[in-house]
């Protein structure tokens, strides 16, 4: 994808060219890092009594007058071509209102692929229902309107459709024969081989040579993917959706509908989980394609099945790992390389190689990814993309290691750490590792695991420990502005269209911007998700809290010169300029004459407005650029294996984090904790079943795809070293996705510590240790 | 038919084929009652009939024809929250809070279950007639709520919160 | 869903005559029938809710007891009766589903509850049970869940029900009503294997309704238990279910034992060559296992579930081993 790479380069380019800001060297470090305000506090959720009344309001459940549902139609072959549809009987249901197929379909152009430019959200780039091609198995063939979901829904089963299958690609096994290399993935490239990796591993004393299988996985958010839509009467379109990516969908819908973004609002105030799999899929298209076919205002929210038909999850992948070691535990070599199913129209390349490129000092590396051309939905980003499943094999591999040498799988890690980043040279901007390890072990009493495998059992039960990193990069993203209006009462609103999907977006971004406006919580709003107003970024690698930080800092430094334009000759502050007044107290003081100081409504009021407001640009993440940057932690858990039946329970679990300073430690420890809960179901649990024979997913129901319930979660530990990055805002890393990371390799280490048995083949079902 | 919303008797006409929970979300504007899966294997749909929690999509709303409905709509008391509902703000007990509704109605539905002693799959002793709402208890009872942001140990510290010492009392 | 017209019956006699139209389905509390009617699986013309009928649970002198057929899964559970004689049958019924679906199940909906097999429930995909003769895209499909006892070349497929497992073991005994007439039928003798029609899951009749479970009065069923196996650790069907009844005299023998597995077959299966094989014989480990060896040993496995094999032979030892330790 040469686009990608191109499209950032340019936007790096475009970067160079500006002033060095204040997270890189040289730059005046941001003064809220080191002060304790509102920020660090555990303000509870400022949306918490609208959720718990369920006064939440989410995509599916916006009124529009005149409105109708859809149901959708989907494919049962993976390739080929519509022979025969019939829709008379379909037709004929009382209250359809709109039966649309490739034949009536408005023309739309393909969706532009996400990272093909910096502002597109595609997930694929299939063109939508334009003509008779079936490219995946569930791909939808016809979407029906009715005035109820009854009638919408019966309708559509009585679609009758023939196909002309073609050969299609669906067996993972047989497609790794044609495996490639991706162009790039992420923008990084595919291979990274320093050293001769296989020379030093053949030669090494200590060698670790595994192979590790992860299937697929659905993110399997509660609300089902959703729209509600309509078209105004001036051509202008409204999209209610569930979505993490406002601004990016606005953009890629304006393209395949030829509108101008601003004739395109989208809002999602709420969603109800997303984790990678809310984003513009056909869905969303296919309803505001038929509302305008039937003018009226359209519901899409789809089944279940649907959304396992219509939207991706994370792809399979078959990773290797090899170590070599010497003596000493210190690495000559290491391996870690791969192929992950894909498809031809998305770029998803699963970028499970990306921990071993940052996590360990090694003479030489071998770290490369290859991907698998399949005939299936596009698979796409989910929690930790990459580094979830990545960090199952490495983990898993690295405490094989350890167990093969004699060595405390802690202390390997010890001897292993790097002082700078092992592949791209650069400083680290912060890394605390060790110290969560040391605080977790601690805190989780490692000091009593037996290192001999089967060795602790109580009755039925073998118990083990088991031990992994978690890590997770730093990742700011640009193109986000933030507005601050600040009002003749002391209230500051704050507005960018950004994301709430349980991250406690609101509540940190309010706590943020009262310690940066220096006014207390209660009198700070933020405002998200609408595409009135100002550009936000993507909600996804765990990237939206320091995106949104970053622009509302940098619209209240242009919020200040702006206020000291206001005070007159009388003003306390006047003739003083922005670098001479810090916010504090509901207003703007001098940093250190405590007697000039003025409040924010005294300024507004002398200067008779009622309001002020400043807009601005977050700086290019140039951070990223010059240092190695990012989150890290230890995993810790005790399973308790069952000896009879195999069965698998998590009875301790203790995340310790190092991931920056911690915003809220409230909704920063859910955060860690559901990431780790994601984590026990991709250990134990989690598998979408995609048939080979077919390309069909089989499990397409709640029922049968495990996410854990209550039961099978333990109470979970989290602590964090909350040590600030100083080359972040805030200090903050996003914390979104660190959790999930490493899970499933101390799941696997304790089960090995447990019972002897290594499982290198995700989910451990109890049939893999009978 | 008649049917009893929140306290408030309303006459609804129906497609027998309209779930209790479209009657909700569809028919009477109350979006609190969550749609996740629509086929009975999440709970975000759950709602109290006659005070027995109940999964709505899968009721057709024919069949509670003159029963009495409480959904989360009804649970604050004139805009005091109901202690639960604050339990669950306070021991962050949701994320997104699509599930949030259903969690909280099903833990008011098992409150009254252990309340009258139903035991659990997890009840060390059947004959027992009072049973200690414990963790395990709460968690083997929630299990048919799904939770996918991973609040899980907030929810049941919430309900523990409320139900235990509801218990002590 | 398939537009059916609805009619709630408040006897047996106004919902058989209902139910004996062509096209009509009883209805319960829905938690399968209402799921499969959204699936198009079923597509009755006509619902009879016979939910308002018996939900008596009656303790007879006999010391039977009675379970109307409409009573909630969560109110047979709960039953004091139920609880100190019949433990077992408590604990398969709390092992299943989640609370709220016990609230809404009834006795005789979850009689009938058809199996969760993927390519039954896709219809894109073959089943017999759906088409009859289509073929069946599970023998050589995902099967990790499905048959290992009794299944045919026509259909793999497993009875979901946990409460069944119990109702088999104890010797249940249902009762049936239609327009014809009354009349009961053993519960291990309800449900059918495969065979070469899977689609045709019980021996009812056109149009009967079942009216009441009776549990004969089986004074040792004090000692019995349940234990299921399953991926979650709640909230998920059965891989393995093992439902146990034991009498162990002082002597250390075995007076008499009921066995029935779930997640293994077409129907609950009752475990007789395993009972046979265990009667007068010492409540030993050791002749557990060859129990346990002579119920599996036409054991078939398919692509993926063989461990379902041994994981029954070692389920069923060590429930009975519990249940001897109890009884000792």
């Amino acid at each position: 994808m040469t686009t990608i790479r191109d499209a950032a380069q340019k936007l790096m380019q475009t970067a160079i060219g500006l002033a060095p800001e204040r997270w890189l060297p040289g730059g005046t470090p941001d003064p809220l890092i080191g002060r304790h305000g509102a920020i660090g506090s555990s303000v509870p959720r400022i949306d918490g009594p609208r959720k718990v009344k369920g006064e939440a309001r989410f995509a599916a459940e916006v009124p529009a007058g005149n409105m109708v549902y859809a149901a959708l139609v989907y494919s049962t072959i993976a390739r080929g071509r519509i022979a025969t549809l019939d829709t008379d009987a379909t037709q004929a249901v009382p209250g359809v209102v709109l039966v649309m197929t490739y034949r009536n379909a408005p023309r739309m152009a393909p969706p532009a692929l996400f990272m093909s430019d910096p502002r597109a959200a595609g997930a694929s780039s299939l063109p939508v229902m334009q003509d008779d091609t079936i490219h995946w198995n569930g791909e939808p063939i016809a979407v029906i309107l009715a005035e109820t979901q009854e009638q919408a829904d019966h309708a559509a089963t009585l679609v009758r459709v023939t196909y002309t299958k073609e050969t299609a690609s669906t067996s993972f096994d047989a497609a790794t024969a044609q495996a490639h290399r991706p162009d790039s993935v992420l923008g990084e490239p595919a291979v990274i081989e320093i050293g001769n990796a296989e020379a030093a591993l053949a030669e090494a004393a200590h060698q670790i040579d595994r192979t590790y299988h992860t299937p697929r996985h659905s993110h399997a958010a509660i609300e089902p993917h959703a729209a509600t839509v309509w078209w105004e009467a001036d051509g202008r379109l409204v999209v209610h959706d569930a979505t993490q990516m406002l601004n990016g969908t606005r953009w890629t819908l304006a393209g395949i509908f030829g509108l101008k973004e601003e004739q395109i609002r989208i809002l999602s105030p709420f969603v109800g989980g997303g984790f990678g799999g809310k984003t513009l899929w056909n869905h969303q298209i296919l309803a505001i394609a038929a509302s305008r076919l039937s003018g009226r205002p359209v519901r899409v929210s789809l089944s279940r099945e649907g959304v396992f038909r219509v939207s991706g999850g994370r792809t399979t992948t078959r990773q290797r790992v090899a170590l070599g070691a010497r003596a000493d535990g210190t690495l000559s070599a290491l391996i870690h390389t791969g192929i992950a199913a894909m498809t031809a129209y998305n770029n998803c390349p699963e970028q499970f190689s990306f921990p071993a490129r940052h996590l360990y000092a090694a003479d030489s590396f071998k770290l490369e990814q290859k991907v698998a051309d399949l005939d299936m939905v596009a698979n796409t980003f989910m929690r930790a993309p990459g580094e979830s499943i990545g960090t199952f094999a490495l983990e898993s591999a690295i405490d094989e290691l350890a167990d093969s040498m004699g060595l405390d799988p802690i202390e390997l890690r010890r001897r292993i750490e790097p002082v700078k980043d092992p592949t791209s040279g650069h400083a680290f901007s912060a890394r605390h590792l060790l110290d969560a390890y040391a605080r977790g072990a601690e805190r989780f009493g490692w000091s009593a695991r037996n290192p001999t495998p089967r060795a602790r059992r109580e009755g039925e039960w073998l118990i083990g420990m088991g031990v992994a990193t978690a890590t997770y990069p730093y990742y700011r993203m640009p193109g986000g502005a933030a507005r601050i209006t600040l009002t003749r009462e002391g209230q500051a609103r704050v507005a960018m269209a950004s994301h709430e999907m349980g991250m406690g977006t609101a509540t940190v971004q309010v706590q943020a911007a009262a310690d940066r406006l220096g006014l207390p919580i209660a009198h700070v709003t933020f405002a998200y998700g609408d595409t009135a107003l100002p550009p936000g970024t993507i909600a996804g690698g765990s990237s939206q809290t320091a995106s949104i930080a970053a622009a509302v800092t940098a619209a209240s430094e242009k919020l200040v010169p702006a206020l000291l334009k206001l005070v007159g000759n009388d003003s306390p502050l006047a003739g003083l300029r922005a670098g001479d007044v810090e916010a504090r107290d509901g207003g703007l003081g001098h940093r250190s004459l405590p007697e000039r100081f003025e409040s924010y409504a005294s300024i507004l009021s002398r200067a008779n407005r009622d309001e002020i407001s400043a807009e601005a640009e977050a700086p290019m993440p140039l951070e990223v650029q010059k240092y190695a940057m990012h989150s890290y932690g230890a995993q810790f858990c005790e399973v308790r294996v069952n000896a009879v039946t195999g069965e698998t329970r998590i009875s301790r679990f203790l995340g310790s984090f190092d991931a920056g300073r911690v915003l809220n430690p409230r909704t920063a420890a859910s955060q860690f904790r559901g990431g780790i809960i994601m984590g026990l179901g991709l250990a134990l649990t989690e598998e979408t079943l995609f048939d080979a024979r077919t390309g069909r997913i089989m499990n397409p129901s709640l029922a049968d795809y495990h996410v854990p319930v209550h039961l099978d979660v333990p109470q979970i530990d989290v602590i964090w070293t909350d040590s600030p990055d100083p080359h972040a805002p805030l200090g903050a890393h996003g914390i979104g996705e660190i959790g999930i990371t490493g899970v499933g390799a101390a799941v696997a280490n304790a089960v090995y510590n447990a019972t002897g048995r290594r499982i290198r083949d995700l989910p451990i079902t109890l049939d893999k240790l009978l | 038919m008649l049917i009893t919303i929140n306290g408030q008797g309303m006459e609804v006409a129906l497609d027998p084929r309209t779930s209790l929970l479209d009657l909700l979300r569809e028919h009477l504007e109350l979006h609190g009652t969550k749609k996740g899966c629509d086929q009975g294997a999440c709970g975000a749909c759950t709602v109290l009939a006659d005070g027995e929690r109940i999964l709505s999509c899968l009721a057709l709303a024919v069949q509670y024809e003159g029963r009495s409905i409480s959904t989360v709509e009804g649970l604050a008391d004139d805009g005091r929250l109901h202690p639960l509902q604050q339990a669950f703000i306070d021991h962050d007990g949701f994320q997104c809070g699509y599930c949030t509704p259903g969690q909280i109605c099903s833990a008011i539905g098992m409150a009254a279950e252990i309340g009258r002693g139903v035991p659990s799959a997890v009840t060390a002793d059947l004959a027992a007639t009072t049973i200690p709402p414990t963790r395990d208890e709460l968690r083997e009872r929630m299990s048919g709520n799904l939770c996918r942001c991973g609040a899980h140990n907030g929810i049941i510290d919430a309900i523990t919160e409320i139900y235990s010492a509801e218990a002590a009392e | 869903m398939t537009p059916f017209s609805y009619a709630r019956a408040g006897d047996a006699a106004t919902a058989t005559g209902l139910g004996m139209a062509e096209g009509a389905k009883y209805l319960g509390g829905g938690t399968n029938l209402v799921d499969l009617m959204r699936e198009t699986i079923e597509r009755p013309d006509r619902l009879v809710d016979v939910t308002g009928l018996s939900r008596m649970i009656a303790e007879r002198d006999d010391g039977s007891l009675m379970i109307g057929a409409a009573v909630r899964n969560t109110a047979v559970a709960e039953h004091q009766a139920v609880r100190e004689r019949y433990p077992v049958l408590a604990r398969a019924i709390l092992s299943g589903a989640s609370g709220q679906i016990r609230n809404m199940a009834t006795v005789g909906g979850n009689i009938l509850q058809r199996t969760r097999c993927a390519y039954f429930y896709d219809d894109a995909a073959r089943c017999n049970k759906r088409v009859p003769g289509a073929g069946c895209d599970a023998i050589d499909g995902f099967n990790r869940t499905h048959a290992i006892l009794g299944a045919s070349p026509a259909c793999v497929a497993t009875h979901p029900s946990d409460m069944c497992v119990a109702l088999a073991a104890l010797g249940a005994v249902v009762h049936l009503e239609n327009t014809a007439g009354a009349r009961t039928l053993p519960l291990v003798d309800l449900h059918r294997l495969p065979m070469g029609r899977p689609e045709v899951e019980t021996l009812l009749e056109p149009g009967e309704l079942i009216t009441a479970i009776e549990l004969p009065p089986l004074p040792w069923a004090v000692r019995s238990t349940y234990r299921k196996v399953r991926d979650r650790a709640s909230y998920a069907f059965a891989l393995v279910s093992v439902a146990a009844v034991l009498d162990r005299s002082g002597d250390g023998m075995v007076r008499d034992v009921r066995l029935a597995l779930g997640g293994v077959a077409h129907k609950p299966w009752r475990a007789f060559a395993a009972e046979a094989a265990l009667r007068g014989r010492p409540a030993s480990e050791a002749c557990f296992r060859a129990a346990a060896e002579a119920e599996l040993a036409d054991a078939a496995p398919l692509r993926d579930n063989g461990f379902k094999i041994e994981l029954a032979r070692r389920t069923i030892v060590a429930v009975l081993n519990e249940l001897a330790g109890e009884t000792a």
